[in-house]
C-alpha cells in the first residue's frame, strides 16, 4: 500500500471557513447561506464570473476547493492529469431538485430553467471545479446517508494504487434547505512534513467530526 | 425602443444571474455571446425562456437565434416585429 496523508483541510460551517485548523474567514452578519457564501467569495477574491450561475452545493464546493487548491499550490506541484476529486454528501442535490420540481408545478406557467436543470446532478461540482482549476484526472461523487470514512479511504487508496492519481481532493459537501457543512482534504503521497497528518479512516472521521 | 433595451438588460441581469453586472455596462449593440459578458449556451436557452415567458414568443427555427441574441438591441428589434 502507498504511504498517503492529508497535507491540508479546509472547512465550510456555521458561517465560518477554517484551513488546517486556523479560522480564514467568520461572517457574523449573513442571515443565512446565500449570502454567507457570496461574503465568501468576495473575501476571498475569486474571480469567476460564472459562480453567480451555480446552485448552493456547486457554490459551496467551488469555494472549498478554490481555497484550499490556491493554499497548497497542488497545480505547480502535479499534473493535472494525475489530481484526484472524489467527494460524497448525503442529499446528493436534493437543494436544488426541490428548486427545479418547483418551476414545473404549474402546467399553465410551464417554464423551467435550463440553468437550474443543468445543476439537478452533485457531480456538476466536481465538474466546475475540474473546469475551472483544469484538472483532468478521475473524479466521482458519492451519496451516503452519513460521512463514510471507510468508503472514502478505500476507494482513494484504490486510486493511489491502481491509477496515475498522485493527489487527492477529497471530502464531504453537504447542503440542504438551511443546513451545510463542506470538509475537504488534500491527500498526497507521503512527504515526510511533520504537519502531515496520517490517511486513515480514524483521522478522516477526527476532523469530520471535531470540524 | 430605448424602453424595451433598458428593460431587457434588467430582465437579461436577473435571469442570467450577473450580478456584478449594472445595465450601464452593457453595450447594446455588442455581441451577447463570444466576448464581454461571457455568455454560454445554457445562457442562450435561458434566453430562449426568457423570450417565451416575458414576450409570448418561440423561436422556431435555430438558425434565427443566432440573429436573434446577437445583442440586446438586435432581440429588442425582434420582440417589436414580432409581438402580437
Amino acid at each position: 500500500m502507498i504511504d498517503t496523508c492529508i497535507t491540508a483541510y479546509c472547512v465550510i460551517n456555521d458561517n465560518k471557513i477554517v484551513i488546517n485548523g486556523e479560522t480564514y474567514f467568520k461572517d457574523n452578519e449573513s442571515q443565512d447561506f446565500n449570502e454567507f457564501i457570496k461574503a465568501a467569495y468576495r473575501f476571498s477574491n475569486i474571480n469567476y464570473l460564472k459562480f453567480f450561475k451555480m446552485d448552493r452545493l456547486c457554490k459551496l464546493g467551488f469555494v472549498v476547493a478554490d481555497l484550499l487548491i490556491k493554499q497548497t499550490a497542488i497545480l505547480e506541484k502535479y499534473d493535472s492529469k494525475n489530481i484526484s476529486i472524489v467527494f460524497s454528501n448525503r442529499a446528493s442535490s436534493l437543494d436544488t431538485d426541490r428548486e427545479h420540481q418547483q418551476s414545473i408545478n404549474d402546467r399553465n406557467n410551464y417554464f423551467p430553467s435550463p440553468s437550474v436543470f443543468v445543476y439537478t446532478l452533485p457531480n456538476i461540482v466536481t465538474g466546475e471545479i475540474s473546469i475551472r482549476h483544469k484538472i483532468y484526472g478521475e473524479n466521482i461523487f458519492f451519496i451516503s446517508n452519513q460521512f463514510d470514512e471507510k468508503l472514502l479511504y478505500n476507494y482513494i487508496n484504490t486510486l493511489f494504487s491502481s491509477s496515475s492519481t498522485d493527489c487527492c481532493i477529497a471530502g464531504w459537501i453537504d447542503i440542504d434547505k438551511n443546513s451545510y457543512k463542506a470538509i475537504i482534504y488534500i491527500i498526497e503521497k507521503s512527504t515526510n512534513n511533520s504537519k502531515d497528518i496520517i490517511f486513515d479512516t480514524e483521522n478522516l472521521k477526527k476532523l469530520y467530526i471535531k470540524n | 425602443m430605448e424602453e424595451l433595451i433598458s428593460k431587457l438588460k434588467g430582465e437579461i441581469i436577473e435571469v442570467l444571474n450577473l450580478e456584478d453586472v449594472q445595465p450601464s455596462d452593457i453595450d447594446a449593440e455588442a455581441p451577447l455571446f463570444g466576448e464581454g459578458l461571457g455568455l454560454d449556451s445554457i445562457d442562450a436557452l435561458e434566453l430562449i425562456v426568457l423570450l417565451e415567458k416575458n414576450y409570448g414568443l418561440k423561436i422556431e427555427d435555430p438558425k434565427d437565434g443566432k440573429k436573434v441574441f446577437f445583442s440586446v438591441k438586435s432581440m429588442a428589434e425582434y420582440i417589436l416585429a414580432n409581438k402580437k
